[in-house]
């Protein structure tokens, strides 16, 4: 008996060899290349170089405006989400479906896309210029480049917390209104609280693409706004400095996970105050 | 009925995680035989089942079929099928190839095998069912079909693990007899795996009482019901009034403060014992004429019967009557020699006492089947995972 | 009540627009009779036509099709496998350990995933002294690496809801344990698998950012067809590609919400059955 579950254990073996070669080894290699410099030899240069004013910014924009996208996705998904968990079963469904089919489009194809929309002689200046208004300076902002963060990743914000609201048992919201709670004070403190986790795993969903997005600052930027994505890619595709798009991504990975950590615990203690 | 040895457990025992699941046992299981391994939860009556079929294996310990070890040879060439607790139908075939699946393995000519597989259904009344979905069948259906699954192989041995525990009542009273017909007719050795006590009883030759991983009693239906070796199977089986007694001497016992005569001998002079009398075994009498007095303190109307708890000198009696007696009057009761059976003292002796305590929510409790608590227990172990 | 009704709905639609607009727009103009991205003149099917005869195009989305088939085929595969052994597996640290690998190509974000592997490529390309360390292996490698999380992501909650006594009534019944899992267990996790190929199969399609930085100059996908051109001005046949791209998604999902459905009616029929 014990030597067939092994026997089936082992079943896992190519995944895992895989794992070790193309998911640890290339990490290790991330980590070897940032601490390396073109010839091989151990140096923190590579480090050292980003913290001049120059990387500063982009860290600190990247981060504001990656920020800034996933709570206004928060903002907007919420609603969406809470509208669509109370339609009928079928309905649901087929919202869903229509909330990620945007999805399954080229990124790159509908986020150019939105360049037709904004740009100066673009169709919402054209339809403002047909009652007199206008032309709005919209493409190559700030505004536009988080536009298209929030617009790109919003369906995985949407998702998520639907998928908690639609587990939350409606007994409870019954017992809360039962209890005396008035519609906001239930919202507030009864399904909030319960669609933490779809909270939780939309902000992960949003904040990641968000930070690390190269093409949407490229196209909507007018590349007047370099995220750290921009900076990697260029390492890479461009100035073929591998070591320091090494110690970029490396930064960003931290980045990454500090952010995450904070969140889960922030959110975890939330939910303790709650419970 | 030929007494021909076709499996004998010699001191098998199963630990898990240091918990001893089987304690042990010894059992020899006889040619054309119903036997029923009867226990609580926990008793290691599933896990006996599964050694016999070969999904377990045991610790230490000997498993011999017609006097041959089997303890190394595979589930899938041992000369047993087995009967699922939840049937465990493969959901992608339809009832026909579900029954089919055994010979096709064996490569036995089409033909041969839709004759066979008609007689099956035949015999489990599913004559018509052949291309029947198994996921949209009744459970009382899916259970034929499972039965008729195992059958087809001609096995030596049948194993059922508490085949009837997903049906209700009334279906579970005519499977009862449909299988004991079933078993009758293929003459195939049953053992039967269930914690239901009435079930145990009224199909078995031979009933194996199991509790704490170890076999308690085994006989058949009658002697377990009329001779308990102790006080876990006198509980077990059938309600009982369980008293502390003294054997004074042969066919002489004294308990609840009074001397009784009795049938039973070979005890040492005063020898503590423990005194079983079952419900329905005990006249009411008026009180003068009693041998014993008593209050009621409650009447319970039980359709057939009344069941009666009185309180004799603070041990609360369980009594079954036909006559009706107020709550709170005074009744005696008159006990016949052959109604008091007596017992060694054993593990289970202080157990279980009277029926101070008793209520019918104790017994739902106690009826949850081992997937049950296996399942329960996952869940919880699963719940710590996820933290 | 029907007031805050009524403006929950306006609310969704506005939103419902919003995810719609580019994709409108797209649509709209790869049917335009001009090339011009922003003013309709007149409706034409030039640009479907125009994208026919384009054979970089047509190759890109061959190689597309191409990578697609075989990574998502490979990591059924491995991963199907993976998720077998991951559900017999008891001990809790090492189940733990190969979950959160596993879990690696999911959290991190791609440039991170593309370059990890592409330095991995350079340096191996390195040590062989191969002139292109980056080639269709590579990017199959990679297209496998990521898509194998989601195989196991469909297939092991499969695994773990299955009677535990399938197996077992098959060995009972006379199979070896190779052809219990052929004969029953696979096909009863069959859903899973179908769904996680094509999950894997879709996420290969539509790759981007992965793809760009582990494919060499000899093999062109269409994600990376598609970067290329919008680096200069687009033209509308590459609108018109995604209107197709569009429709073949839509279809496959259809299909496999098909099979979803086929699935849940199973399970509801059993829950009626048992009523009776």
């Amino acid at each position: 008996m014990k030597k067939r579950s092994l026997l089936s254990q082992a079943a896992a073996a190519p995944h895992i060899v895989w794992s070790v070669l193309f998911i640890i080894a290339p990490l290790l290699f991330v980590a070897y290349y940032a601490l390396t410099d073109a010839d091989g030899n151990f140096t923190l240069s590579n480090f050292g170089s980003l913290f001049t004013a120059e990387y500063l910014e982009i860290f600190l924009r990247s981060a504001c405006f990656a920020f800034l996208a996933t709570v206004i996705c928060l903002v907007i998904a919420y609603p969406v989400a809470y509208f669509i968990s109370k339609t009928s079963p079928k309905t649901q469904k087929l919202l869903i479906v229509l909330v990620m089919l945007p999805q399954w489009m080229n990124f790159l194809i509908r986020t150019y896309s939105w360049m037709a929309i904004l740009e100066d002689t673009g169709i919402i200046n054209t339809v403002l210029g047909w009652v007199g208004l206008g032309p709005v300076h919209m493409i190559n902002t700030a505004g536009a480049v988080i536009l298209g963060m929030v617009y790109n990743f919003l369906p995985y914000m949407i998702l998520p917390i639907y998928t908690s609201l639609s587990k939350l048992d409606p007994r409870f919201v019954e017992a809360s209104a039962d209890l005396g709670c008035n519609a906001f004070g239930t919202l507030l403190h009864v399904i909030l609280p319960l669609s933490r986790s779809g909270i939780i795993s939309g902000i992960t969903m949003v904040f990641v693409p968000s930070i690390s997005t190269f093409y949407i600052s490229q196209k909507l930027g007018g590349g007047n706004f370099d995220l750290i994505g921009d900076t990697i890619e260029r390492q890479f595709q461009s100035a073929y400095n591998y070591n320091l798009g090494a110690a970029i991504s490396f930064v960003l990975m931290v980045l990454i996970i500090v952010s995450m950590t904070v969140m889960n615990r922030f959110g975890e203690e939330e939910g303790g105050v709650v419970a | 009925m030929e007494k021909n040895k076709i499996i004998e457990l010699k001191g098998v025992a199963k630990e898990y995680d240091g918990e001893i699941v089987l304690d042990s046992i010894d059992l020899d299981i006889y040619d054309k035989e119903f036997v029923t391994l009867l226990g609580p939860s926990g008793c290691g009556k599933t896990t006996t089942l599964r050694i016999i079929g070969g999904f377990v294996k045991p610790d230490s310990g000997e498993l011999l079929f017609d006097g041959v070890s089997v303890i190394d040879v595979p589930p899938h060439k041992r000369p047993v099928n087995t009967v699922f607790q939840k049937y465990a139908l493969f959901p992608h075939l339809n009832v026909y190839d579900n029954i089919a699946f055994g010979l096709r393995l064996k490569k036995m000519p089409e033909k041969e095998i839709y004759d066979k597989v008609e007689e099956m259904l035949a015999m489990v009344n599913l004559r018509g069912f052949e291309k029947r979905n198994v996921n949209l069948l009744s459970g009382g259906q899916q259970q034929r079909v499972a039965i008729a699954r195992a059958l087809i192989n001609s096995p030596r041995v049948l194993l059922l693990d508490e085949p009837l525990g997903a049906l209700d009542l009334k279906l579970r009273k005519d499977m009862q007899n449909e299988l004991k017909n079933i078993q009758k007719k293929t003459g195939i050795t049953f053992i039967y795996v269930t914690h239901d006590q009435e079930e145990a009883l009224s199909m078995s030759d031979k009933v194996v009482v199991m509790a704490n991983g170890a076999i308690q009693q085994i006989g058949t239906p009658t002697d377990i019901y009329n001779e308990p070796v102790n006080a876990f199977v006198a509980d077990f089986i059938g309600e009982s009034n369980i008293l502390d007694g003294e054997m004074l001497r042969d066919f002489r016992v004294k308990f609840a403060g009074t001397e009784f005569d009795c049938l039973d001998k070979g005890f040492e002079p005063n020898e503590k014992v423990d005194v079983v009398i079952r419900p329905e075994d005990v006249d009411v009498v008026a009180p003068d004429k009693g041998m014993l007095c008593g209050v009621i303190s409650s009447v319970t109307f039980k359709g057939v019967h009344y069941e009666i708890i009185v309180n004799i000198g603070g041990f609360k009696w369980m009594i079954q009557t036909t006559d009706y007696a107020a709550p709170n009057s005074k009744i005696g009761l008159y006990i016949e020699p052959d109604a008091i059976h007596i017992m060694k003292k054993s593990e289970f002796s202080d157990m279980f006492g009277d029926y101070s305590t008793y209520s019918e929510e104790m017994d739902h409790l106690s009826d949850l089947t081992e997937e049950e608590m296996e399942y329960l227990s996952e869940l919880t172990e699963e719940e710590e995972e996820s933290e | 009540m029907s007031y805050t009704k009524r403006l929950n709905k306006i609310y969704a639609v506005l939103i419902f627009i919003f995810l719609y607009a580019p994709i409108a727009v797209l649509i709209l103009f790869s049917f335009n009779d001009s090339n011009s991205t922003g003013v309709l003149t007149g409706f034409s099917l030039k640009w479907y036509r125009e994208l026919l005869s384009d054979e970089a195009t047509m190759t890109a989305l061959k190689n597309t099709l191409i990578l697609a088939v075989s990574s998502s085929l490979l990591a059924t595969l491995i991963g199907t496998a993976a998720a077998v052994g991951i559900n017999k597996m008891k001990n809790k640290y090492l189940v733990g350990a190969v979950n959160t690998v596993t879990n690696i190509p999911m959290m991190n974000p791609d440039i991170v995933t593309g370059i990890s592997l592409m330095l991995l490529f350079v340096f191996v390309g390195g040590i062989v002294n191969s002139s292109n360390s980056l080639n269709f292996w590579t990017v199959l490698i990679a297209h496998i690496t990521f898509n194998l999380p989601y195989v196991i992501l469909n297939v092991l909650p499969k695994l773990r809801s299955m009677d535990r006594h399938l197996p077992e009534a098959a060995l009972d019944l006379g199979c070896t344990p190779l052809q219990s899992f052929f004969k029953v267990e696979l096909p009863a996790i069959m859903p899973g698998v179908i769904s996680g190929l094509i999950m894997a199969f879709t996420l290969s399609l539509d790759d981007f950012v992965i793809s760009y930085f582990t494919v060499g100059n000899g093999f062109e996908t269409l994600p990376i067809r598609i970067y290329s051109m919008t680096k200069k001005r687009v033209t509308p046949d590459m609108y018109a590609l995604s209107t197709l791209i569009f429709i073949v998604i839509l279809a496959l999902l259809l299909l496999s919400n098909f099979v979803g459905e086929r699935d849940a009616a199973k399970k509801v029929g059993k829950k009626k059955g048992a009523k009776k």
